[in-house]
């Protein structure tokens, strides 16, 4: 009870967040789409059907129910593969962002918990990272893996990793000089109790704000991995994918690089409008 | 003699250089009695009171000296085995009651996790410790307070769920670090009664580490003035507030309202001078740059700690009678 008071607090304030509140209906439709996608798609994402090849999206002329959006280069759905895209987008954000936060969460509390050579050894080795340009790395890694949908996942993740380290490792030094660590310690907490039960519980604000705006960022990663033909293959309907195919019919059916890449827009959009939004609530002082 | 501290000294070491800010100090507690350690800031009452907890923080060390806790010596102890003595043997409450609980859980869960540490309770008997521990610090409705999040209690709220965090698993050695400082008047009594309550019920030792002389002489039965990292004198209650010896110590209870107004009853005393930088400590004695009676001698000696009689110390060359 008394802890819902203060979830309600944010609630109220989030609320209050108008631009906020729009991101959060447009991720809500993702996760709607990307939970019931075969009953909210009407046609097989990879199915083709030559004979209807490029047609336009319904409110243009030549448009025909029921392709709502129109079809592709190969007859198929434009609708249907954007609906099984949101599934692709929620599970690369998930598990880029998995990953990121996993290690990002270890070193970063190592290195601000411990400080000294620990932390001078695991900030260099992040400050190495970050003088890389991300795509640059990505696509290094991916060409290690070899181009796959999951290759790229693992390359964004471990891409992200340095950003979340320093997110994690700003709060832990903010937090460790507090007295309610001394008072553990002073009760007999081990070092890994006070770094993952006592410290990073108190750091969690700004660490769900950068997983939240890292979604948008690792959404639009992957999509540009994709768009290289590094990340997801043809047929899968990932955006990213759809644009790059879709880049020779741009004259005769631009809606075929429009919604793809108007999906894309929306989710990033969405993903950062939310996490602004959280970043207000949770933490005041982190605002610019 | 539960805790007995000898010729303890502790040095950081820092891109300046080396400084002591703890110079050689010995004192000892016995079980159910309560040593106040006076000074003014920076003169290394904290870093005494988390030095026998082996807390210092680096760079700081303890260079030389042995801790005494029950005859076993915890400067020579492991790590592990230094965790088992910390909450259980001797516990510590803090001077900022608003930052000394976890924000993120629950009271129940904080208490109910020193009493998982070290008594190895469980289920409901460790429920109804916790609450027990809440009551005994006179927190009305125990059993409310363990679901509610610090952010809730005022101040002096949560400086008794510390106390009774501290106190949960009848610790032989509490140190109370400016336990009341940052309360006002009423609610600070109330914990100083608190604080002297539990102790005679659990016959606790209390180090009680505070600048204020009124509460030293609420709560003590042996006072220790500390000035530079060095005991400069050290003895009964009585003794030092009858009969300070020191002209430090002189010059704190001058400086108290009630006595130190001076003849033209405008200003109150106040001991001249600053406190020396520790990196640039005077030759002889630490104080003798803020003495009035300080003369050549003080300035090329340092006095020693000499027992005046009765148990009252005193390291000052002009109270030991030599000039």
């Amino acid at each position: 009870m008394k802890k819902n008071s203060l979830l309600l607090e944010y609630y109220i304030s989030f609320k209050k967040n108008k631009s906020a509140v729009f991101g959060f209906y447009v991720i809500f439709i993702l996760v709607i789409f990307s939970i019931f996608t075969p009953f909210i798609a009407p046609f097989d994402p990879v199915i083709q059907d030559l004979s209807i090849r490029l047609t336009p999206p319904i409110f243009s002329e030549g448009g025909s129910w029921p392709h709502l959006l129109g079809t592709d280069d190969f007859g198929r759905d434009l609708f249907s593969r954007i609906v099984y895209g949101s599934r692709i987008s929620i599970m690369i954000g998930t598990i880029s962002v998995g990953i990121s936060l996993f290690f990002g969460l270890i070193l970063g509390s190592f290195a601000g918990f411990y400080g000294g050579s620990v932390d001078a050894v695991i900030m260099r080795f992040v400050d190495i990272i970050l003088s890389i340009p991300a795509i640059m790395l990505a696509i290094l890694i991916v060409a290690i893996l070899g181009p796959s949908l999951y290759n790229a996942m693992i390359a964004i993740g471990v891409v992200g990793i340095p950003t979340y380290a320093r997110v994690v490792r700003a709060s832990v030094l903010q937090e460790k000089v507090k007295e309610y660590v001394v008072a553990s310690m002073v009760s007999g907490s081990s070092s890994a109790r006070l770094i993952f039960k006592v410290i990073l519980p108190n750091c969690m604000a700004p660490i769900i704000v950068q997983s939240t705006m890292g979604f948008a960022s690792a959404i639009l990663e992957a999509a540009g991995l994709s768009f290289l033909s590094l990340g997801a293959q043809p047929p899968t309907p990932e955006w990213g994918a759809m644009l790059a195919s879709s880049l020779r019919y741009i004259t005769i059916a631009p809606w075929m690089i429009a919604f793809p890449g108007f999906a894309i827009f929306l989710t990033v959009l969405g993903f950062n409008l939310v996490g602004d939004g959280l970043m207000d609530v949770l933490d005041p002082k982190m605002k610019d | 003699m539960l805790l007995d501290v000898k010729n303890l000294k502790i040095s950081f070491h820092t891109d300046k250089g080396v400084f002591n800010a703890v110079n050689g100090i010995s004192f000892n507690i016995f079980a159910g009695k309560t040593l106040c350690l006076v000074g003014e800031s920076g003169c290394g009452k904290s870093v005494t009171a988390l030095s026998l907890l082996r807390l210092i923080d680096k760079p700081g060390k303890i260079t030389d000296g042995t801790i005494l806790l029950e005859n076993k010596d915890l400067v020579l102890l492991s790590e592990r085995e230094m965790r088992n003595v910390r909450g259980k043997n001797i516990s510590m409450i803090f001077q900022e009651p608003m930052t000394s609980l976890n924000p993120s859980y629950t009271i129940g869960s904080q208490i109910k996790e020193v009493l998982r540490l070290h008594k190895n309770l469980k289920g409901k008997d460790l429920k109804d410790t916790a609450i027990n521990a809440l009551a005994l610090v006179a927190i009305p409705s125990p059993k409310e307070i363990m679901g509610e999040y610090p952010f809730k209690l005022s101040g002096g709220m949560r400086q008794r769920v510390m106390i009774a965090m501290a106190m949960a698993c009848s610790p032989k050695l509490l140190i109370a670090d400016e336990p009341t400082t940052a309360l006002d008047v009423t609610i600070q009594a109330q914990v100083l009664t608190l604080i002297k309550k539990l102790q005679s019920r659990e016959n606790t030792a209390v180090l009680f580490i505070t600048h204020d002389l009124g509460v030293v002489s609420e709560v003590a039965d042996d006072v220790a003035v500390m000035y530079m990292g060095e005991i400069v004198e050290n003895g009964d209650i009585q003794s030092i507030f009858s009969n300070p010896k020191h002209p430090y110590t002189q010059g704190l209870f001058y400086s108290l309202p009630s006595k130190g107004i001076t003849k033209d009853k405008s200003k109150l005393f106040s001991i001249s001078g600053n406190v020396p930088s520790i990196f640039d400590l005077p030759k002889g004695c630490a104080f003798w740059p803020r003495c009035q009676y300080a003369k050549s001698v003080c300035k090329e000696n340092s006095p020693l700690l000499k027992d005046m009689g009765d148990g009252h110390y005193v390291s000052c060359f002009k109270a030991q009678g030599d000039f």
